[in-house]
């Protein structure tokens, strides 16, 4: 699936900012003040979440405000939405 | 019913802590164009997974005329939202094309007739048609006044007296009434001023409607002392409902208390106080059985 550069969410409280380009593989950098104990967490609901929509080749940088998984899937469908052009609704 | 944007997943996930009776998650107004796709997907992930307990949950979707609305409605129909807001209502048939779309959704789903509607009605064409709207569909649970668009469609402006929008809320409660639903005020959107909004909270319960909008949880509180009764008006109401199931058993209608007749409006408005002190949790459900 061709990808193009897009973005979803915003750097505020309780929110996640994911940036989606091209890559190969599922590539995700994440920066987060919690990576230490939610990092693992965080990366798996992305690659699962992007793995759900058809995508495997991507490269995500995500910026990560504390969001909750519900506020994670809910962005990384946004981007990959935009970047795709493929809409999750009829 | 507070206004939450349903762009921010922060107080979207904060929102029941504040304790309102129903949240509303807005896809409408406070959400512009270019993100109208991202607040769709919040508002979805965050019915399907936060936990809001017994707060009723209603989405305002956007009018059906617009590229949003449509997907709007399958996304939070199938999130399992209670109410679907709908706004700027004008006619009973635009809440008949909502009710179409939310069943085919729902025969998707298998759960025909879930989905509630809640029509905002916002201008005077709106107005004029109250009732028709209220009584458009079976899924109607309440009726709400729209205050800022409906003053710019009358052409004047909001006072802190809010003489401009008698007529509206009287027609709202009125049409409300005979159509056995609920209705709702408007929003007071000054912070800074308490003591007005608590003057319109008090007007609005006087005359005559269930509950009123908010746009902070620092209005919860307000509107709860206004509508929770006092205690001498519960104490009142529990002598006449005693009193009734008393006559009851023994046969008779009318009965007597403290001197005065006690007659059919006299313990319907009984009832409604015993239910606001159970809804505002000053009395027990289960202690009053």
């Amino acid at each position: 699936m061709e990808l193009k550069n897009a973005v979803a969410g915003t750097l505020e409280s309780g929110d996640i900012m994911i940036q989606i380009g091209p890559g190969e593989g599922l590539q995700v950098e994440l920066q987060s003040s919690v990576a230490a104990q939610f990092g693992r967490q965080i990366k798996s609901v992305i690659t699962e979440t992007l793995e759900g929509l058809g995508v495997s080749d991507a490269y995500v940088k995500a910026t990560d405000k504390g969001a909750l998984d519900c506020t994670i899937r809910a962005r990384v469908t946004a981007a990959a939405v935009r970047a795709t052009g493929k809409d999750v609704w009829k | 019913m507070m206004f939450v944007p349903g762009n921010n997943p922060g107080m979207m996930a904060d929102a029941h802590i504040y304790g309102p009776d129903s949240i509303m998650l807005d896809l409408e107004d406070s959400v512009t164009m270019a993100e109208k796709d991202a607040a769709r997907l919040l508002v979805y992930n965050a019915l399907k997974t936060i936990d809001y307990g017994d707060t009723e949950m209603v989405v305002r979707i956007n009018p059906l005329n617009t590229p949003y609305g449509h997907k709007d409605v399958e996304a939070v129909v199938k999130a399992g939202v209670d109410v679907i807001r709908m706004p700027k209502t004008e006619t009973a048939d635009e809440v008949r094309e909502l009710e179409a779309e939310i069943i085919k959704v729902e025969e998707e789903l298998g759960c025909v007739g879930r989905t509630k509607i809640m029509a905002a009605i916002e201008s005077a064409l709106g107005i004029v048609n109250a009732y028709e709207i209220a009584t458009a569909s079976k899924r109607m649970m309440g009726i709400a006044l729209g205050a800022e668009d409906y003053t710019a469609n009358l052409k004047t402006p909001r006072t802190p007296e809010g003489s401009e929008l008698l007529l509206a809320r009287e027609t709202i409660v009125v049409a409300a009434r005979a159509a056995g639903i609920a209705c709702f005020d408007t929003v007071y959107s000054n912070l800074d001023d308490m003591e007005t909004f608590r003057k319109e909270v008090e007007l609005i319960k006087n005359l005559g409607f269930d509950g009123k909008s908010i746009i902070n949880p620092r209005q919860i509180q307000v509107v709860n002392e206004v509508f929770a009764p006092k205690q001498k008006d519960i104490d009142k109401a529990l002598r006449i409902i005693a009193a009734i199931k008393e006559a009851r058993a023994k046969g008779s209608g009318v009965i007597a208390v403290n001197g005065k007749m006690v007659d059919r409006p006299v313990v319907l408005r009984a009832e409604r106080v015993i239910s606001l002190a159970v809804a505002s949790g000053i009395l027990n459900e289960e202690e009053l059985s």
